[in-house]
């Protein structure tokens, strides 16, 4: 047997349920690739070893009695917004140092009670905010990847970029992930893995700390569509605790990876051709194209018309949501307090969010303060609502045409820290393709489908009706298998 | 994204060299989302919001009369569940965070003359 590390989450579900390998041997094998990898790569705010050790154990038990849940015995990795009992939970926030969560988040309770595994907490954007993981107080993610010929540090997108670099680089062998814009997505697609955001209502947010509530997602990453079915699976479901996930069924996304696709309808959206998109990433949308013809499928050109507006809408709906979300940040209840002498508690707010969080959070903040005040709610919060209804009406009327859509995932390959502030284009359109889906609620997934001229992973990107997962866990499939991804990064051939 | 802000507002700024956010704007916005904020930085948000703001108004473009606002993504309607307490009793687990507490209540600073 090579290193356990080697298998996939299928794979190694199956082996230990044949009793040839055990979970103590392969957490151990995890904890010992963090141990490597984490000090280069700073993909974990927290290490739980001993915990996922006394997890493996108690996996290897059940699994001798027969009693295995669906990821026993897995190591999984949580970014660092998912509340975990006992275990500090930071959101990369200064304000939140410290915090030690009473109550376990519903999604991460789904994961322990199918057997998982907990290797640690994730690293991310402060509060989910970013879209480059360079605006944690935990300092940055790095990519696992390299460019060919390049030492340089690249970023691993955001906001879940310490999930995304930490499934790249064998530190886990699934995590969770949180999308509010394409904070799955991006990161998945600059990694070279899969990322999937469900349908908003598909999971609970309960335990989930909120950026916008209206948008919040939580979705798996791993390696390959299959593994990322398997755990997405677990992960949804109703929760009374969440008015607003759905009292629906949830399929067993595994079984819809048919590997048939013939005659589903897949839409192209033109307005997705957008001007400075990298030539490389078109010519691989049409690869990517070319894969659904030869298996079967029929390509339909549509037109979401309201596309280049979900950026700007989105930058006033989701500044509004985190001003009003995170007004719990009071230096009262939990967190980092700052009392002046002598002041009020008016001062004591102000300067305990002053000195709790980063630039980036203040900044949205203040957007969504100004967009909500008296004078400015109709002329900004409102309109944006309605342009909101509009990106959503359009994405209704595709979906009588087709049963999916393909896009790319993100505008370019992962890119350097600091290296977008001198090119307008690109950091303008970073979440371009995300953005409009997120708005919609709708589920989207990222696969990797080739690699960039400099040897970078780029994604495509499929986007599904409403509550319809199977579809665009069925698309992907296929895909995976005419991409032939086999590629990993640097790091993990080291 | 911290960068694409930086961006937006550079660009724009350069473009359009009114300011739609003058320090009294910041002023009054930093107080109502009760973050201090020193001057050096209110000329700083000033320049970025104003920049931001700018690149915002394109959605002035869309036409959006008669369009109902969305408020919720979901066409089914919300479950519903039975008016009952179904928690409780959790006093020090609420409290283990608190930076201050004392006799199983939040402290604060006096609030009553």
């Amino acid at each position: 047997m090579g290193n356990p590390t080697d298998f996939t989450l299928a794979e190694a579900r199956d082996a230990l349920k044949a009793k040839k390998l055990s979970s103590r041997e392969l957490t151990q094998a995890y904890v010992s690739n963090i141990e490597k990898h984490n000090p280069a790569l700073n993909a974990y705010i927290t290490t739980t070893p001993e915990r996922a050790l006394k997890d493996a154990d108690a996996a290897d038990v059940r699994i001798a009695k027969g009693q295995a849940g669906a990821l026993e015995g897995i190591p999984l990795a949580i970014k660092d917004l998912f509340c975990t009992n006992g275990v500090q939970t930071t959101a990369a926030s200064h304000i939140l140092k410290g915090f030690v969560p009473q109550y376990e988040s519903f999604v991460t309770s789904k994961l322990w009670q199918a057997g998982g595994v907990m290797l640690g907490k994730t690293n991310l954007d402060e509060f989910a905010m970013g879209s480059s993981n360079t605006t944690s107080n935990f300092g940055n993610v790095i990519n696992p990847w390299k460019a060919k010929g390049s030492t340089k540090d690249l970023v691993p997108g955001g906001s879940s970029g310490g999930s995304a670099a930490a499934v790249a680089a064998r530190m886990c062998l699934a995590a969770t992930g949180t999308d509010t814009g394409g904070s799955i997505r991006q990161p998945a697609a600059f990694c070279g893995i899969v990322g999937i955001k469900p349908t908003y209502g598909r999971c609970s947010r309960w335990g989930v700390i909120a950026f916008a509530s209206s948008l919040d997602q939580a979705g798996m990453f791993a390696r390959n569509v299959r593994d990322a079915a398997i755990t997405q699976t677990v992960i949804c479901g109703h929760d009374p605790q969440d008015s607003t996930s759905q009292l629906l069924a949830v399929p067993d996304f595994e079984k819809a990876l048919s590997g048939n696709i013939k005659g589903l309808r897949i839409g192209i959206p033109k307005e997705y051709r957008v001007d400075g998109i990298d030539s490389e990433i078109s010519a691989l949308w049409d690869k990517g194209i070319g894969w659904l013809k030869s298996a079967g499928a029929e390509i339909i050109d549509v037109s979401l018309p309201h596309t280049k507006y979900a950026l700007p809408t989105y930058y006033i709906i989701a500044p509004a949501e985190a001003s009003s979300n995170l007004s719990r940040y009071d230096g009262i209840r939990y967190g980092q307090r700052v009392t002046p002498q002598g002041g009020s508690l008016t001062d004591m707010y102000c300067q305990t969010r002053a000195a709790g969080f980063g630039k980036e959070v203040k900044r949205r903040i203040m957007i969504g303060t100004y967009v909500l005040s008296a004078g400015y709610y109709d002329a900004y919060y409102k309109k944006a609502q309605r342009v909101r209804y509009l990106i959503a009406q359009d994405f209704k009327n595709v979906f009588e045409k087709v049963d999916a859509l393909l896009t790319p995932t993100a505008p370019s390959a992962a890119f350097a820290i600091g290296e977008n502030s001198d090119d307008p284009v690109k950091m303008y359109l970073n979440d371009v393709f995300t953005i409009p889906s997120s708005l919609a609620g709708l589920p989207a997934l990222s696969l990797p489908a080739g690699l960039s001229d400099k040897g970078l992973p780029l994604g495509l990107q499929l986007i599904g009706k409403a509550f319809d997962e199977e579809t665009v866990f069925r698309i992907a499939g296929v895909m995976e298998e005419a991409a032939q991804f086999k590629a990993v990064p640097q790091e993990v051939e080291a | 994204m911290d960068s694409f802000y930086n961006h937006c507002s550079q660009l724009l700024t350069r473009r359009h060299n009114s300011m739609t956010l003058d320090i009294t704007a910041i002023t009054k916005i930093a107080k109502l989302a009760h973050i201090e904020v020193s001057d050096a930085e209110k000329e700083h948000f000033a320049r970025e919001l104003s920049g931001i703001f700018k690149w915002i108004e394109q959605l002035s473009e869309v036409n959006t009369d008669n369009v109902p606002q969305l408020t919720s993504v979901s066409d089914t309607p919300l479950p519903w569940r039975e008016d009952k307490i179904t928690d409780g009793h959790k006093r020090d687990a609420i409290l283990a965070n608190a930076p201050a507490s004392e006799y199983g209540c939040f402290v604060v600073p006096k609030v009553i003359e």
